[in-house]
């Protein structure tokens, strides 16, 4: 760590990155950190997450699906890390307990055996069916095979997004930190 | 069979969701990539048969029936493409991994090189067999998104600003592709190709040249005609070989065929078209020429790789089935040449250490087997017979004669860009091979990718190099049937009907 960190903090820059893409969750000033934004983001996560389901489940015929339920979701992601910075990120990675990569390689594999499994019985590839069953509370549901292509695609893009902050952000944020050594 | 078309494409994306599941296991990731390439080659040569025995084999994905839907064709001139394609990717794939395994002692594994290796390859399937315009603008994203992260990656800092070229103009390119796609499909209502194919015909004669004429540049940028080339001859040369050899082998021959069977299939004309004779005469010169300037091996042969993109060009634009069938040809051949080329310059500059002609010399006597290596796909290139060169060039010569007087003409250029390829080549040959024997210089640049002048190669390089050679000289032995396929492959593509009514049945 750089000295400049240890001064004492006036009170204009205290929500002001220094250098740093984005504010450490390691950072030693501790006013530094951006607590609203915390708190914020801590509130929001499950939220956004169960949203984020709600779009990939209603993708059949409202607009959502897999892609933009993905997307939503890893920017869950990114707002604990932007609020977290780096302990945070690495966090994340702890918490899942999965390396980035291999959630794009379920995804893209899931995507993929949906694309044949209708093959097996007898239909053309990619082409799906659906069951229609009444559920007590929930009403009619319809539940079109085409969801599970579409789950691949969201665990796909989480994956992405979360190798996107792992390597162009906390890998950044560490570089930074060997150059300033 | 219909669900056979399905597997070039589908097949390479589920060997890369298995090759990232497995990244940290550099056997696995071996297994699947060769695997995968292996089993996309068997069903490539079975849709060929097929294709060529019966007509076009289509798929309607999931069963929604064209024009609405989109299909997947595989009539004789992509299965074509697509088995010699996915062999050249097999041949490189096995010189990428054995290079990488002599470079750093033992096989790494990573998350990008397989996956994205063999994303590409569904990226170069998908152009091949896709029915309508939108996909082919998916595959070539697939495609231009793989070979961006192929040339940039693990490499120096001149060498991501030369890729950054590349990015750019393809980024341009895509953006111009999109864009023509907008007017096409807001002329016509359809993007399925068989569909335009009935659709553009009826549009104003003034509207259908621009469509036209947008499609022959985005494409044009593609497979780098003159004067959309410039930025190949920058970029090409900085990748690793094994990456060169791909990108020359392979894109710049997808753009060909998308030109190819645009140009044919939507706007059909009658006799020679003179703008695209202009064009290919100019490809043909600028690219020789240029390439008698160069001192970087590299260089040399990507100007020489758009001088050939002229003689691709020079097919189309005559505009009969003799025409397209000689570019078909012409394509098949000069795939595997090409490839080879940058392989064997690969592997004469790790034993020279450099790329510059100049300070190389004497290395028939210090490498006899790589001199013969380089031999054979140089005269193959310059076309002498009986090399699959001599086969190529000869379908276009006979349709350039047969075209009128100004095909003639430029089949006279056609003779004298082969010259000049001769030239260049046995320039280097002199350069390179005979002479005293110099000691290899030391890598420039010991932190990339690029590792040179060590002269460690294992045989596998040489074997998958050698490979690529037999393919070629297969193609020069079984030209008697290999030209009556293509030669059925350009009527075809005359004829229009056969693609049509297997698409809208």
């Amino acid at each position: 760590m750089s000295t400049d960190h240890h001064r004492t903090p006036s009170w204009d820059d205290w929500d002001y990155p220094e250098g740093e893409w984005m504010l450490s969750g390691e950072c030693p000033v501790r006013t530094n950190r951006t607590l609203m934004l915390e708190m914020a983001a801590r509130v929001l996560f499950p939220t956004v997450l169960v949203f984020s389901v709600y779009l990939l489940i209603v993708g059949h015929y409202a607009p959502g699906g897999g892609f933009s339920g993905g997307l939503v979701a890893g920017l869950a992601f990114v707002l604990r890390y932007i609020a977290g910075g780096d302990a945070e990120g690495a966090a994340i990675g702890s918490r899942i307990r999965l390396r980035p990569p291999l959630l794009v390689g379920i995804g893209l594999l899931l995507a993929v055996l949906a694309a044949f499994a209708p093959v097996a019985f007898g239909n053309p590839v990619l082409s799906s069916a659906m069951l229609s069953v009444d559920v007590p509370v929930l009403g009619h549901v319809d539940l079109v095979s085409s969801l599970i292509l579409d789950v691949g695609v969201y665990l796909l893009i989480i994956g992405v997004v979360l190798d996107l902050l792992r390597s162009l952000g906390s890998a950044i944020e560490r570089d930074e930190r060997e150059a300033r050594r | 069979m219909t669900t056979l078309v399905t597997l070039p494409v589908l097949l390479p994306i589920l060997g890369a969701a298995l090759t990232v599941i497995g990244s940290r296991s550099a056997r696995l990731q071996r297994l699947v990539g060769i695997v995968v390439l292996a089993a996309v080659s068997v069903v490539a040569a079975v849709l060929l048969v097929a294709a060529d025995r019966t007509g076009p084999v289509v798929v309607e994905l999931g069963g929604w029936p064209a024009p609405v839907g989109i299909v997947l064709v595989a009539d004789r001139l992509s299965a074509l493409l697509l088995l010699i394609s996915t062999l050249v990717t097999l041949a490189v794939l096995v010189y990428a991994i054995d290079q990488r395994i002599t470079d750093y002692g033992r096989d790494t594994a990573s998350t990008t090189f397989h996956p994205i290796f063999l994303l590409l390859s569904t990226g170069v399937s998908l152009a091949y067999l896709t029915g309508d315009l939108f996909n082919l603008f998916v595959a070539f994203e697939i495609m231009l998104f793989a070979s961006y992260v192929l040339i940039t990656r693990r490499t120096s800092a001149s060498r991501i600003r030369s890729g950054m070229t590349y990015v750019i103009i393809s980024l341009t390119s895509s953006l111009l592709f999109l864009s023509t796609i907008a007017l096409v499909y807001a002329a016509t209502g359809t993007v399925n190709l068989a569909d335009l194919a009935t659709r553009v015909a009826a549009l104003p004669p003034g509207l259908q040249t621009v469509l036209a004429l947008m499609t022959v540049v985005t494409f044009g940028i593609k497979a780098a005609i003159v004067p959309l080339h410039f930025w190949l001859p920058d970029s090409y040369p900085n990748a690793p070989a094994p990456v060169t050899a791909l990108f020359a082998g392979l894109l710049t021959k997808v753009g060909i065929y998308a030109l190819l069977r645009t140009q044919t299939l939507i706007f059909p004309q009658v006799g020679p078209s003179t703008v695209l004779l202009v064009i290919a005469t100019l490809t043909m010169i600028v690219g020789a020429l240029g390439a008698l300037a160069q001192n970087d091996l590299n260089r040399l042969l990507s100007f020489l790789l758009v001088s050939h993109i002229g003689f691709m060009l020079f097919g189309l634009a005559v505009f009969d089935a003799r025409g397209a069938g000689g570019t078909a040809l012409y394509v098949v051949h000069h795939i595997t040449v090409q490839a080879t080329l940058f392989l064997v310059s690969g592997l004469i500059t790790r034993r020279t250490g450099t790329v510059s002609i100049d300070q190389m010399g004497g290395l028939a006597q210090r490498a006899p087997f790589l001199a013969i290596l380089f031999a054979i796909p140089a005269l193959t290139l310059a076309g002498i017979p009986p090399t699959s060169g001599f086969v190529a060039k000869l379908a276009l010569l006979q349709a350039g004669a047969d075209g009128g007087p100004f095909t003639r003409i430029v089949a006279g250029v056609v003779i004298l860009a082969s010259l000049l390829t001769l030239y260049a080549m046995v320039r280097v040959w002199i350069r390179v091979f005979w002479g005293t024997a110099r000691e290899p210089l030391p890598d420039a640049d010991p932190a990339d990718e690029l590792v040179v002048g060590t002269a460690a190669t294992s045989r596998p390089m040489y074997a998958a190099t050698s490979g690529l050679i037999v393919i070629s000289l297969t193609i020069a032995a079984a030209a008697g049937p290999l030209s009556a396929v293509t030669g059925r492959a350009g009527t075809d593509l005359m004829d229009r009907l056969p693609y049509t009514t297997a698409v809208l049945r």
